[in-house]
């Protein structure tokens, strides 16, 4: 008996036109593509993009060179150095991230006392050399300016869960 | 002995103990923070309240006295509360500033608060502030974060013999400071960096440069005094970023001097990092290769006689050993490792060993110092001396310069001639030494290094006879030395072979030019100009006065960068491990002697350490035993003569600047700056 029931679908086309069917369906649902890169999608505000260093509004740095950001890296992307600034506060000198090591696991922010480092929404830095993902505190800092008010916004989203 | 049951389990303990020495022998762990082993007891910071049965409140157990039939608990729920409102009270006013502490990482209350603390605060009020004090340029005050256990004013007053610290208003208000503001001026000053629980006394120069778990460490021994201190060097990569002390009991307790602490910062300036050879009347640089033909050249042809070594004051065995088998098969006899051209007895060890040991100090009870003055040549041997005086009975002679010590003395005399009476019995403090059970004599390089050193070292001698300071068990007589590598080279025997010329001839030598090729291992207190004739050959890792005056420079290893071995003053030898590598082309020293010797044609006998610490030991046989030190037999020394007027002086001008590393410290500078000069023009104003 199966065998039969297999001849007759066969002969038919059936699995054919039941599978045209689930395509001709589709076209009058909406599109679930997008028209990358000027249609983007929804960001969690949980998402861990491209580290930033923010400032307070006062355009002070964050930053105060605890390097707890360093210390509990897992990928060691990080690297710190600190010095008293002239005003005698406490203050990095450097602040690397190698971006090809990091692993965007978000503990640095986590770890982050000051809400300094912060991994932004941002997920578009793809680069043509390794050397530009390799990230100082003068870009990490620019990030910060750029991406402020999304970042923000994510941060205080994110503010009773933490 | 005392009984007492602690946690239900009965203990003995020595009598006199407190109740914390006694949980801790039990193997307790009690919290504390005002409690040091070394200082006297202040009971202020109540964190060690334990629980004593017939006692209606908790106790500190660090101030009370343990008594028979104590029945003491540490692990009940009334400890444990009171132990968390205490720590409550500490964080009303300590800031919650720890990511930008440089304790952070190492702070006793930070772990403790851990440990012991609540997870949370009641605490909404403001927190007081208090404006930071200015010490001094090595140690960094962040006032706010004291907790006033008072360790700071305790070891300046009992240990430093300082007594500038102190606590002014009370309750709330009270605050550590000078009160006049003013630089704490001791040479111990750093151990409060140590000893202070939290981060309110930190140390400037390493303000924020690296945190504790950045660091590796490396347990190794200080040089730049001869006694010996063991240091744990803390670096990052290729930087020594700090030096602490380490325990050793008969050495340097916990304490360490601020030259050996803060010094470090002269390991990366002015360093030695390649060969350089001079041509045409200028140094170039130069590869290893250049600058060993250029060696060898100038040493071709030329006769045993006319070659001559000295070695410098951190010069380790290991190097020493090397030269001088160098110096033996290339002929010469003219090799010297006092530069500052002392008249110590290589033939006899006790002639030059701080024989009584530095915790023998603890035991004498009469104490004549000549010719020196040890708060500066050696600080924790003052140390030493004082915590013998605090304790009572000792009284202290000073034949020499007068200096605050830190303790009472009488003075005695200037010069030599005062020595020579007191041999002869002249001198009521003569009575005293006769007198005393454990009288001892402390000789310094400022007696010694004169014209009239030997005959000075003979007095030495014969007050050391006249007062029976050397019996069963007890040895009186100390050599006081300055120079780290000092007491190695004289059991290495690098001093003058048969019709060797000792430093002061060598130099003169080197000038008139009977000495045509000169080898300078670290030797920069020479001197010296730069002679025509002889062809000078340095090898060191400071750019100092020896690379000054040298036709090639070898780049050597400084002490954090090598194996060696050390001998401190009381002849006891110690090893010194490397915690990073030597800068650049620089090599350990003795590697760079093999590879000088084999280049000259007449290759040493050893290719490894252990080969050449074999050979080391052949030489000096005191050398085997690490870290234990060798008796020295009561021998004949010293040369009777005459001695001239002139008064002892110490040969240290600047406690703060005394060797290549110190001068190139920036740190040194300014602390020189602060409390040398400024002293010296305090006492030129009247």
């Amino acid at each position: 008996m199966p065998a039969i029931e297999q001849t007759v679908r066969s002969l038919l086309l059936t699995e054919l036109a039941v599978g045209l069917g689930v395509t001709f369906k589709q076209i009058f649902k909406r599109k679930a593509t997008l028209n990358y890169p000027y249609e983007k999608g929804m960001l969690s505000p949980r998402f861990r993009g491209e580290h930033a260093l923010r400032r307070y509004p006062n355009g002070e740095e964050r930053c105060i060179a605890c390097k707890l950001c360093e210390a509990i890296c897992p990928a060691q992307a990080i690297t710190i150095e600190a010095e008293p600034r002239e005003d005698g506060s406490r203050r990095t000198t450097r602040y690397d991230i190698d971006m090809v090591k990091c692993i965007y696991c978000g503990f640095c922010q986590e770890a982050c006392p000051v809400d300094a480092i912060v991994e932004g929404p941002n997920f578009e830095f793809a680069a043509e050399t390794r050397e530009e993902l390799l990230y100082n505190k003068e870009k990490l800092l620019d990030n910060g300016d750029r991406w402020e008010r999304e970042i923000a916004a994510n941060l205080s989203a994110e503010a009773p869960y933490r | 002995m005392t009984t007492l049951t602690i946690d239900g389990a009965e203990i003995t303990v020595e009598p006199g103990s407190t109740v914390m020495q006694a949980c801790v022998q039990a193997g307790k762990e009690i919290p504390h923070f005002c409690y040091h082993d070394r200082l006297s007891i202040a009971g202020n910071c109540r964190m060690c309240l334990v629980e004593m049965e017939r006692s209606p409140k908790p106790i500190a157990s660090c101030a009370m006295p343990a008594a028979d039939g104590m029945v003491i608990r540490t692990d009940t729920e009334q400890v444990k509360k009171a132990r968390e409102g205490v720590m409550e009270f500490l964080l009303i006013n300590h800031p919650l500033d720890c990511p930008i502490c440089d304790q952070g990482g190492e702070c006793d209350l930070q772990d403790q608060a851990m440990a012991y603390g609540r997870h949370f605060s009641r605490f909404d009020e403001g927190k007081r502030a208090v404006r930071d004090k200015d010490v001094g340029p090595l140690i960094e005050t962040i006032m706010t974060r004291c907790i006033h256990c008072t360790r700071c004013i305790r070891f300046a007053d009992e240990i430093a013999g300082v007594e500038e610290f102190g606590a002014v208003f009370r309750g709330e208000h009270m605050e550590i400071g000078t009160y006049v503001e003013k630089a704490v001026s001791s040479e111990l000053s750093g151990n409060m960096i140590d000893l202070c629980p939290v981060g309110a006394l930190t140390s400037k120069p390493y303000a924020f440069v690296a945190r504790s778990w950045e660091l590796h460490t490396t347990e190794t021994v200080d040089v730049l005094d001869a006694v010996g201190s063991n240091i744990r060097v803390d670096a990052r990569g290729t930087e020594v970023l700090r030096v602490v002390p380490r325990l050793h009991d008969e050495i340097n307790e916990e304490w360490l001097s601020d030259k050996s602490r803060f010094a470090y910062d002269g390991l990366r300036r002015r360093r030695l990092d390649r060969c350089y050879v001079r041509r045409n009347g200028a140094l170039e640089a130069a590869s290893w290769a250049e600058a060993f033909d250029a060696i060898s050249s100038a040493a071709k042809g030329l006769k045993g006689d006319q070659i001559a070594a000295l070695a410098g004051d951190m010069a380790d065995c290991e190097a020493m050993t090397a030269l001088a088998d160098l110096m033996g098969v290339l002929g010469s006899p003219h090799l010297d490792c006092r530069q500052d051209g002392a008249k110590l007895d290589p033939t006899s060890r006790a002639s030059y060993l701080f024989n009584s040991t530095i915790a023998g100090i603890e035991e004498a009870d009469a104490i004549l110092l000549i010719g020196t003055n040890p708060r500066w040549e050696a600080s924790l041997v003052n140390a030493r001396i004082r915590k013998r005086w605090r304790r009572g009975g000792l009284k202290v002679g000073v034949i020499g310069p007068q200096v605050d010590l830190t303790y009472p003395y009488h003075h005695l005399g200037d010069g030599p001639e005062s020595l020579a009476t007191l041999a002869k019995g002249g001198h009521a403090f003569a009575d005293v030494l006769k007198m005393a059970e454990r009288p001892m004599l402390i000789v310094g390089q400022g007696a010694l290094a004169r014209p009239d050193g030997a005959a000075v070292l003979a007095h030495a001698r014969a007050v050391a006879d006249a007062s029976g300071m050397v019996s069963d068990g007890w040895n009186g007589f100390n050599v006081l030395h300055s120079a780290a590598a000092r007491v190695g080279g004289l059991d290495l025997g690098f001093v003058p072979g048969e019709g060797g010329r000792d430093t002061a001839a060598i130099c003169e030598g080197a000038c008139e030019g009977s000495i045509r090729l000169l080898y300078l291992l670290g030797a920069d207190e020479l001197g010296l100009a730069r002679p025509e004739d002889c062809f000078v050959v340095y090898q060191g890792h400071h750019g100092d006065a020896g690379a000054r005056i040298a036709d090639v420079i070898l780049p050597g290893a400084a002490y954090t960068e090598k194996h060696g071995t050390y001998v401190n003053l009381e002849g006891r030898p110690q090893r010194a491990y490397p915690a990073t590598a030597p800068l650049g082309e620089a090599r350990e020293d003795w590697r760079i002697l093999r590879a000088l010797s084999a280049h000259l044609g007449k290759p040493l006998a050893y290719d490894t350490l252990d080969e050449l610490r074999a050979r080391m030991v052949e030489r000096a046989p005191a050398l085997a035993a690490i870290d234990e030190i060798t008796p020295a037999p009561w021998g004949d020394f010293g040369t009777d003569g005459a001695v001239d007027e002139a008064s002892f002086a110490s040969p240290i001008g600047d406690f703060y600047l005394t060797d290549p590393i110190t001068r190139a410290s920036a740190t040194m500078a300014e602390c020189s700056a602060a409390f040398v000069s400024a002293a010296e023009e305090a006492r030129a104003d009247g």
